[in-house]
């Protein structure tokens, strides 16, 4: 027998709460992928999990709050990002992390996710991207491209979606990429560097929704959307976010789109403070 | 794989197999692991789990790479691949 290592310090078993195992969410599901890189990019960027907060607001990426072993907070629909607003500027030396899906922080918490990236304020934000409110049965959401059935819109979708990437850039995001949950290496070093950098970072996660939005859109196995991410995605680090959209079965563009230095929250409000308290 | 000229060092310099834990009640049969292995050290079962899926095996621990991968990918946490210590993987 070769000598291993202990399974149980090599995992992020350490990290899950295994009471709650399995889970709820359904076979092949790409949420579960998104939070194994999540876990392990905490060893990686070396961080102390005692300080880490975990936000997620509701809908079936949501529940990830309640199957993590950290500080987590399942928030009302939407408010997981000024949650974790409040978190950081109560406790700056947290790391907050807003794991939640589109239809949570684009839809209802859209405003929100302008602002905090605005703002800059120091928070990772990872969105699971699957297109279509899965939890609620399939309605057509704020990201599902254009002409994709979903229940609310049977004969095809005819609302622009949102592009995310460009959306969190245009919003003053420090920090922006895309991966797909078949770039798991790639995601996992995205979310270390996410973690590392101060400011606002997202990740857009593109993530199979299967026996949801995949059933609807002729992708009914796992493997399909798999197959569809093996054969569509181009990855292009810089590339400029506006070309970053996503049609039905069309080309995802991945990669590292911004990665800048701006001044965060903490820093412009620190300095105003210092000029004030220099005066009296 | 085949190669068409076999480096003198190979044997030296080949990883020794991971070995590859699942949980067989955590598995919900979606596949990834058995199809993204890359070299097919895995499988599903015929027989069914106590929650009615076909649940993912090891076929051949011996052409483990101890790439990880599919651990990585398993969406229900159900694997876990033991790393040989001296393999000199990432
Ligand atoms: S409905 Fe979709 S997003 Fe929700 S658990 Fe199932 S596959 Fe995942
Ligand atoms: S560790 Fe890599 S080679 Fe081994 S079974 Fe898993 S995917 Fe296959
Ligand atoms: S990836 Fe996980 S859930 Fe899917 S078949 Fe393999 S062991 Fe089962």
């Amino acid at each position: 027998m070769t000598d291993t290592l202990n399974a149980k310090n090599h995992s992020i078993e350490k990290y899950l709460r295994q009471d709650r195992m399995p889970h709820i969410w359904c076979s092949g599901c790409g949420i579960g992928p998104a939070v194994s890189c999540f876990l392990r990019a905490i060893d990686r960027a070396e961080i102390d999990p005692n300080k880490i907060a975990l936000v997620s607001g509701i809908g079936c990426t949501g529940r990830v709050a309640g199957y993590v072993k950290l500080d987590s907070f399942h928030t009302t629909h939407g408010r997981a990002i000024p949650f974790a607003t409040g978190l950081k500027l109560a406790k700056p030396e947290l790391k907050a992390v807003v794991f939640s899906g589109d239809g949570d922080l684009v839809a209802i918490g859209g405003n929100h996710l302008i602002h905090a990236a605005r703002r800059n304020i120091d928070m990772t934000v990872i969105c699971v991207n699957n297109f279509n409110y899965g939890m609620t049965g399939g309605q057509v959401g704020p990201t599902s491209p254009l002409e994709a059935r979903t229940t609310t819109t049977p004969y095809g979708n005819f609302e622009p979606p949102f592009n995310l990437p460009y959306l969190a850039s245009a919003s003053g995001a420090s920090y922006v990429a895309r991966w797909t949950v078949l770039h798991l290496r790639e995601l996992e070093r995205a979310i270390t560097e996410a973690m590392i950098k101060p400011g606002f970072s997202f990740i857009d996660v593109i993530a199979p929704c299967p026996p949801i939005y995949g059933r609807m859109n002729k992708m009914p196995l796992p493997m399909d959307s798999m197959h569809y991410y093996q054969e569509k995605t181009i990855i292009r680090h810089g590339a400029d976010p506006k070309e970053a959209d996503i049609t039905l079965n069309g080309p995802i563009l991945a990669g590292t789109f911004v990665d800048i230095e701006r001044p965060t929250f903490q820093d412009q409000l620190n300095h105003i403070s210092s000029k004030v308290n220099a005066q009296v | 794989m085949t190669l068409w000229r076999q480096p003198f060092d190979a044997a030296e310099k080949a990883t020794k197999p991971g070995q590859i834990h699942i949980d067989k009640e955590r598995c919900k049969g979606c596949d990834f692991c058995v199809d993204f292995c890359p070299t097919e050290a895995l499988r599903m079962s015929v027989e069914l789990s106590s929650k009615g899926y076909n649940f993912a095996v090891v076929d051949d621990e011996s052409k483990c790479l101890a790439c990880g991968f599919c651990e990585l990918i398993c969406p229900e946490f159900a694997i876990t691949v033991s790393i040989p210590l001296d393999n000199n993987v990432a």
